[in-house]
């Protein structure tokens, strides 16, 4: 009898396994940036990593109908690559690019920007990571499309490539 | 084009060979016909030669660039040199599941060709066995990534295969693997029909012996090409990065490991008879979800999206069906030990492998919780963790220490029953010695942390044990060569993470950097055009305090197509250390970032692995 029960709990956990795995292969698919739409980002202030000045985000923000919050760090080789993207939206007048440099070095940092150009308006500091963090972030390179009143209307997790930029510009224009 | 159809046709007849097989093999054993084992020889040798049409036509289109079947069409190019052509057969999902496929009935006919002596009722039960993991690859190539799709109008030129994966470690990698893998299904049938036969006894134990060493050495040779690989090719610099694509082969390599030692408990005692079907049910359970974690593209990382989940979904039912089954056949049959005469004594090599098993079971939970937790979390709560390094070195380090000794002591010990007083003093004071040396080691080194310092000790204490008992005691020689490659494995992994260094800097050519005694000293650039890339190399002289010049060239490879980048690593090896060096472009033009690191004892890495494989290698060759 006692035999018979470990076989019971032996195939009751197998199949707990199995119905959580079988979850987990339409997460893996059903994870996208839709997930996060209509949520708003935290209010927050940071350095600028040019000026040292204290900006509020919220104030950045608020004249303009979309801001793009990118998040990038000087150690990332994505975001060498998807910097071309960056460097052609800010050529759109109604794009409106802000940088959040992430966990970097502020001397890397600006090093980078002499290298490859500034796309930003602004740059704000987070040499902690904390602000990306309550932001929502998983990791660098990250883009958030917000609006005036800090809802993220799209976000793009990892690198940009063309299509992401003709969706920005498309998103910029409606 | 005929080649594609012939190959998809040939796939169809040998499913219904699968169909056919397992029927006739149940009417035999209901008893409504005889079976003559000539006609099973001729239908297994069928079986097989369907399946080597089949993934030779993939061959051969893949060396014709047959643009019409859309495997090639995805993962080839013309321009391809024609080994990467050949190598591109399996280096995509659909061909990597026809080459499981063909090694799959390759192996069954090899089974029943060399298990003559065995009873004849175990042969067609492990057949049948066999047969069922046979039709579910059959049926999930042929449904869900059936190699010989056509595309129409056919593309004059195919999109190329991965740069990363044209490497020649890689080439041989999966099939090694994949070897391992399905010898694995072979011990998994033939255990459980030597349970459903009531077979389990010293003759099986010897016969599938044969059988857990050959799949031991493939699984071990196989993981070590993948680590080879991932050192030369993906230029990161390290052998092992707790991956979970890496973790998945680990995991039924853990209980192959502990089946391997108790299975001579089993051959000599006639004891732990479940466990060993236990072990050899895990073993290939393992090996399977290793397929499936990597297959369905749950393990992609944060940052991937595409997948297709019909795929995952089909292997992992068919692995919850074989586990299901597995336990409900081990209900039916599993016969109760508790008998008198089947008493374990403490002081036994018997406890020694006992204890080798309990470790190789915690290692394996370590293992499997960092590699599955996250993914269990994440259906749960929504949230993405990742497990890294600290928490396997954390974990594995500690219980490392004792495993170590016990390796070191446990293969004195005799069958049954080892005397207190014949027990050699020399080993204590050995240990002693080695605790004195490493007092004055341990200044030089510059070691912090005392887990390590304890480690060191315990491995040079298996290395001295181990090398003693190989030079003058010559009783056991596969084990101890194997065990003695282990310590050296565990110590140059130590000192490789210990005495390593690198330097990273952005510098001009021209330029020069001073690093640990050594002058690094960037020279020129060479641009040269290849067969399917362009390549940009470096040219790099390291000085050493002796003025001996080394010169380094690293590559970075433009390929046409796909259009990707990528950066091959100059090493020059010798025993004491590995020199390494890596680079690549900033945008800014005249300036490159250069990662250059001194890797110490690296090539025994790879050495002592040989060791261990090659002590397996002769305990196979001895087996009769």
């Amino acid at each position: 009898m006692k035999k018979n029960i470990y076989y019971f709990i032996l195939i009751l956990v197998t199949l707990i396994v199995f119905t959580l795995l079988y979850k987990a292969i339409f997460k893996s698919n059903s994870y996208i940036p839709s997930l996060a739409i209509n949520k708003k980002i935290n209010n927050f202030s940071a350095y600028s990593l040019f000026s040292n000045k204290e900006i509020n985000i919220e104030v950045l923000s608020k004249e303009k109908k979309i801001t793009i919050i990118n998040i990038w760090s000087s150690w990332c080789l994505p975001c060498r690559n998807e910097h071309k993207y960056l460097m052609k939206l800010k050529q759109h007048k109604n794009i409106y690019l802000i940088g959040l440099n992430y966990k970097d070095n502020p001397s890397k940092a600006r090093e980078f920007i002499d290298d490859f150009g500034n796309p930003f308006f602004e740059i704000l500091s987070d040499p902690k990571g904390i602000i990306a963090i309550d932001i929502g972030a998983y990791g660098v390179p990250e883009t958030y499309i917000i609006d005036n009143e800090l809802n993220i209307i799209k976000k793009f997790i990892g690198e940009l490539n063309s299509n992401d930029y003709d969706k920005i510009v498309d998103i910029a224009n409606r | 084009m005929i080649i594609s159809q012939i190959g998809n046709y040939s796939l169809i007849f040998g499913l219904i060979l699968s169909f056919f097989l397992i029927i006739y093999l149940f009417l035999n054993f209901y008893g409504f016909i005889k079976i003559n084992l000539n006609n099973i020889y001729s239908i297994l040798f069928l079986q097989l030669f369907f399946v080597f049409v089949s993934f030779f036509g993939l061959v051969y289109s893949f060396v014709i660039s047959d643009f019409s079947n859309s495997t090639v069409y995805n993962n080839s190019h013309t321009t391809k040199p024609l080994f990467y052509k050949i190598s591109g057969t399996w280096g995509n999902h659909e061909g990597s599941m026809l080459l499981w496929l063909l090694v799959l009935t390759l192996f069954i006919f090899l089974f029943f060709i060399y298990s003559k002596k065995q009873p004849k009722n175990y042969r067609l039960t492990t057949l049948v066995f066999q047969e069922i993991i046979i039709t579910g690859f059959f049926l999930f190539v042929l449904l869900t990534s059936n190699p010989f799709n056509h595309i129409f109008p056919i593309p004059i030129e195919g999109l190329g295969l991965n740069p990363i994966l044209q490497d020649p470690a890689l080439a041989i990698h999966p099939p090694i693997l994949y070897l391992g893998y399905v010898g694995s299904s072979i011990i998994f049938s033939a255990s459980l029909a030597a349970l459903v036969s009531k077979n389990i006894n010293i003759y099986w134990a010897q016969h599938i012996k044969k059988w857990i060493f050959l799949t031991w050495i493939l699984l071990t040779f196989g993981i070590l090409l993948g680590s080879i690989w991932a050192y030369y090719e993906l230029g990161w610099g390290g052998f092992w990065f707790w991956d979970p694509v890496e973790n998945v082969s680990l995991m039924p390599w853990f209980t192959l490991t502990a089946l391997l030692h108790s299975i001579s408990v089993l051959e000599k005692r006639s004891i732990l008879k479940s466990w060993t079907i236990i072990l050899s049910i895990a073993t290939f359970s393992l090996s399977m979800s290793g397929t499936f974690l990597v297959r369905s593209g749950i393990l992609n990382s944060v940052h991937t999206f595409a997948n297709d989940p019909g795929r995952g979904v089909f292997i992992l039912i068919f692995l919850f069906f074989l586990i299901l089954i597995s336990i409900i056949i081990f209900f039916f049959f599993q016969t109760d030990e508790r008998t008198s005469t089947n008493k374990i004594y403490w002081m036994s090599k018997e406890t020694s492998i006992l204890i080798n098993n309990w470790f190789m079971t915690f290692f394996l939970s370590v293992v499997l919780i960092g590699t599955t937790y996250p993914i269990l979390l994440e259906v749960l709560t929504n949230e993405k963790i990742s497990v890294g390094p600290p928490f396997y070195q954390n974990l594995l380090i500690p219980f490392l220490i004792p495993f170590l000794f016990f390796m070191a002591v446990g293969p004195n010990l005799k069958w049954f029953k080892s005397d207190y007083k014949k027990i050699n003093f020399n080993k204590i004071f050995l240990l002693f010695f080695i605790c004195f040396v490493m007092f004055f080691l341990v200044k030089k080194l510059d070691v912090k942390n005392l887990f390590v310092i304890i480690l060191i000790i315990s491995s040079l204490y298996l290395f001295t044990s181990s090398f003693i008992d190989l030079i003058f005691k010559r009783k056991n020689f596969s084990q101890n060569i194997a065990h003695f490659g282990f310590s050296v494995l565990i110590l140059s992994i130590i000192f490789n993470g210990i005495l390593s260094k690198e330097i990273s800097a952005n510098i001009k050519i021209g330029d020069e950097i001073n690093f640990d005694g050594n002058l690094i000293k960037f020279k020129k650039i060479d641009v040269a055009d290849k067969e399917n890339y362009k390549s940009i190399i470096a040219n790099f002289e390291i000085k050493d305090q002796k003025n001996k010049i080394i010169l380094l060239k690293p590559e970075i490879r433009i390929y046409n197509q796909p259009n990707i980048l990528t950066s091959e690593a100059d090493i020059k090896s010798n025993l004491y250390e590995d020199k390494f060096i890596v680079f690549s472009i900033l945008n800014r033009e005249e300036i490159f970032n250069v990662r250059y690191q001194v890797k110490r004892f690296m090539i025994w890495i790879w050495i002592s692995t040989f060791l261990i494989i090659f002590g397996g290698l002769i305990r196979l060759i001895k087996i009769k």
